[in-house]
């Protein structure tokens, strides 16, 4: 059967060649990095290679870096660690209202812990506007985290302007660029962020592996503890296969990201224009332009994502919809309705987020499958009547 | 190929050995998981939950057939949960697996497989669905396994339903679909049944899940014997039914049982065991199975909750489009709120929701 994936935001094929970076730190170069013999020195020489090649990616300097066992941690890191480190200087955290539940969830458990939290809206094309956060600093905001790229709609946010806004309030600003490095120019100095994370398995590199940039001089507190490993930040063995992996992604992307950029907005846009145009009663979700190259993202209206994503995998093709809970259920995603679509509306979303395996003849296939699923499940969808 | 059938797995025995079953017989066979109630870190084992989630995925990777959950959380709360409270808030007993089958199983899931190109849904249910050549239409009978019969809880399903829908355990006794479960290895194989409501968790009575699911005014007043004595005060019709004996905390010389729930007066009548019998009364919300409505008066037998035995009686119509159902020999506890349900020999005809008996 026709096998078409199209769930690049989720998770994507690893490369070939970071596989054969990664090989040899199994078994023959196995040794620990904080072994003072050549053995452990060679691994701790991939780890230092691959934090270059890391920094490299998102120009910072090697030592900005700190390795993660992927995107999730390098968000609580981010969040636990700096303000633990700074709740001397006040106790405001804001973080917009759709963000990833890795941001989201670590903004509201350290709400529990006592500080406050502020939830910025977004306007209906998942934008967060710089006014929206002017207008809720505080003079104890000690942080402001808003996502680079939306994982569900795809909207990229005016990072450089939401960052001059925080730090003129005397706050730092990080950023979840998950969805964003590897696909689109991410350069931390012309964002001008003091921290970002990143994720190995969004870039074709390994799961379980991902950084965090901290800009030089900016106190976070350590998030693991036990060793001195990353300057004491993150205690524990380094995961040198993953390291070296991750690494490895990071330079293809480097090189390959602006030709993919060019190749995959042409897929998507064809995606959609082929959509909206065979199916009626279809939006298109998120930034009509401001979006991450190859993220497709769409409602239709009296169908379910659940019955569309069970059908399309009948038919061989691989999507998401919504955010998947730990059941495997799907719940109407949290961005859509803080956008400000209905629920009925938001329970009909459709992600499609193309990557390197796809090909113009697979969204051909696509756009040839589509329209007679939703048009068989609104025939039978008691929204309808 | 037999065609193309969605099972709803529970992670049970019973719906995991109907998938295997049918997978046997050739189909073309999809696990579905319905996620219902409540949140995400619940961690009871009642159907449904997210250990039945993931039990059921155990079944579907050792039976090799594709698996998904589907949520219905937001249904099963309008539809389900909701109307046990507000019955139970009116003083009745609420069936709330009658419901779920009616409004959730047998309806939005059904739809919802159909449309995804199904042609049948399957449950683990005991009971049979048979064609019946000389009328030209579907019929439901009790399963073979009478200890285990689940006739009761499907008497909703009309003729589109029955058309879509398998039930392939009705040929088999609840031991031999042990059986099968053991020999195929299936993890379900072991597992005890889950008889307590789905989503009022293990340990937990009922008149608290209703307290904390959504506030409202207890409806106090008083015990009140059938003899006219005030026993005194009661801590809210909701919290009694029909038969109870126990948790009254009534001290008299006989053992006392709640008689009836007057929801205008707020009294909860209490009596001697004999004077819970009654002889008639009275169902609304009448279901037939069948297209073409049955000729009444009609004598069948007639069981009026899921544990009772079907007992003869003569079912008539009333004017308000009531069932006026008259035993043979008085029945103890009928019980408003629960479902009645209407056999000819094996086959179910129909049935309604008890509404009141007469005194």
């Amino acid at each position: 059967m026709v096998k078409v994936y199209l769930d690049h935001s989720a998770t994507t094929p690893m490369h070939e060649e970071v596989l054969k970076a990664m090989n040899p730190y199994f078994v023959d170069r196995f040794g620990n990095p904080s072994s003072i013999y050549l053995l452990g020195q060679e691994a701790r020489q991939a780890v230092e290679h691959a934090r270059s090649q890391v920094a490299d990616l998102i120009n910072c300097s090697a030592g900005e870096i700190i390795f993660t066992a992927g995107g999730t941690e390098a968000d609580n890191h981010a969040l636990i660690g700096y303000a633990l480190a700074n709740k001397d200087k006040g106790r405001h955290i804001i973080v917009s209202s759709i963000e990833h539940h890795a941001v989201l969830e670590t903004a509201e458990f350290l709400a529990k812990q006592g500080f406050d939290l502020t939830l910025l809206p977004v306007d209906n094309q998942g934008t967060v506007h710089p006014d929206y956060l002017k207008e809720a600093m505080r003079p104890d905001t000690i942080l402001v985290s808003i996502m680079h790229g939306n994982n569900e709609v795809g909207t990229i946010q005016p990072i450089q302007e939401l960052a001059e806004i925080a730090h003129q309030g005397g706050a730092v600003f990080h950023t979840d660029a998950v969805q964003t490095v590897g696909k689109i120019p991410v350069d931390v100095k012309d964002l001008n962020v003091d921290m970002l994370s990143l994720s190995g398995h969004k870039i074709y590199g390994p799961k379980g592996i991902g950084s965090l940039y901290v800009r030089k001089g900016t106190r976070v507190a350590s998030f693991m503890h036990g060793g001195g490993q990353e300057r004491r930040r993150r205690a524990g063995t380094e995961n040198v296969p993953g390291i070296v992996g991750l690494g490895c992604a990071a330079e293809i992307a480097r090189q390959e990201m602006a030709q993919e950029a060019k190749r995959l907005q042409h897929l998507a846009e064809k995606l959609i224009k082929g959509i909206l145009q065979s199916i009626p009663d279809t939006y298109l979700t998120g930034h009509p332009h401001n979006r991450i190259p190859g993220h497709v993202s769409v409602c239709f209206k009296y169908v379910e994502g659940e019955s569309i994503l069970l059908m399309l995998d009948h038919m061989g093709v691989m999507a998401s919809s919504g955010s998947a809970c730990t059941s495997g259920s799907l719940e109407p995603s949290h961005v859509l309705l803080a956008m400000g679509y209905p629920h009925e509306i938001a329970h009909g979303s459709l992600r499609l987020t193309l990557g390197k395996s796809n090909t113009e003849e697979q969204v051909d296939y696509v756009l040839e499958v589509l329209p007679p699923i939703i048009e068989r499940l609104r025939a039978m969808s008691p929204l309808m009547k | 190929m037999a065609g193309r059938v969605f099972v709803a797995m529970s992670g049970g025995v019973d719906s995991s050995v109907a998938a295997l079953l049918l997978k046997r017989q050739g189909y073309e066979v999809t696990g579905i998981t319905m996620q219902i109630w409540p949140q995400e870190s619940d961690t009871r084992r009642a159907c449904c939950s997210l250990d039945a989630v993931n039990d059921a995925r155990l079944v579907a990777w050792k039976l090799d057939i594709p698996h998904y959950v589907l949520n219905f959380r937001e249904e099963f709360q309008q539809k389900v949960i909701d109307n046990f409270y507000n019955e139970y808030l009116r003083g009745h007993t609420p069936n709330p697996c009658i419901d779920c089958n009616r409004f959730i199983k047998f309806d939005s899931l059904l739809n919802k497989v159909l449309a995804m190109g199904a042609d049948f849904l399957a449950t683990g249910h005991y009971a049979l669905i048979k064609w019946n050549p000389a009328k030209q239409e579907w019929a439901l009978y009790q399963a073979v396994d009478k200890s285990k019969d689940q006739s009761y809880a499907l008497f909703r399903m009309n003729q589109f339903q029955l058309a879509h829908t398998l039930l392939p355990n009705g040929e088999y006794t609840k031991s031999e679909i042990r059986g099968l479960a053991r020999e195929a290895g299936l993890p379900a194989a072991e597992k005890e049944e889950s008889q307590e409501i789905c989503f009022v968790p293990a340990g937990k009575h009922y008149a608290e899940f209703i307290r904390d699911y959504r506030p409202f005014q207890p409806r106090t007043g008083r015990f009140i014997t059938s003899a006219g004595e005030d026993l005194g005060p009661h801590e809210g019709i909701h919290r009694y039914t029909i038969g109870q004996r126990r948790g009254l905390g009534l001290q008299a010389g006989v053992p006392l049982y709640v008689l009836d729930i007057d929801y205008d007066t707020r009294n909860i009548l209490v009596g001697p065991e004999e004077e819970l019998y009654k002889q008639v009364f009275y169902a609304r919300d009448i279901h037939i199975i069948s297209d073409s409505e049955p000729e009444f008066p009609l004598e069948g037998e007639v069981k009026i909750r899921y544990n009772a035995l079907p007992q003869k009686a003569v079912v008539r119509i009333t004017d308000q489009q009531l069932l006026e159902i008259e035993f043979q020999n008085p029945q103890k506890a009928i019980t408003p709120g629960q479902s009645v349900v209407i056999y000819q020999g094996e086959q179910v005809l129909g049935g309604g929701t008890i509404l009141k008996f007469s005194q």
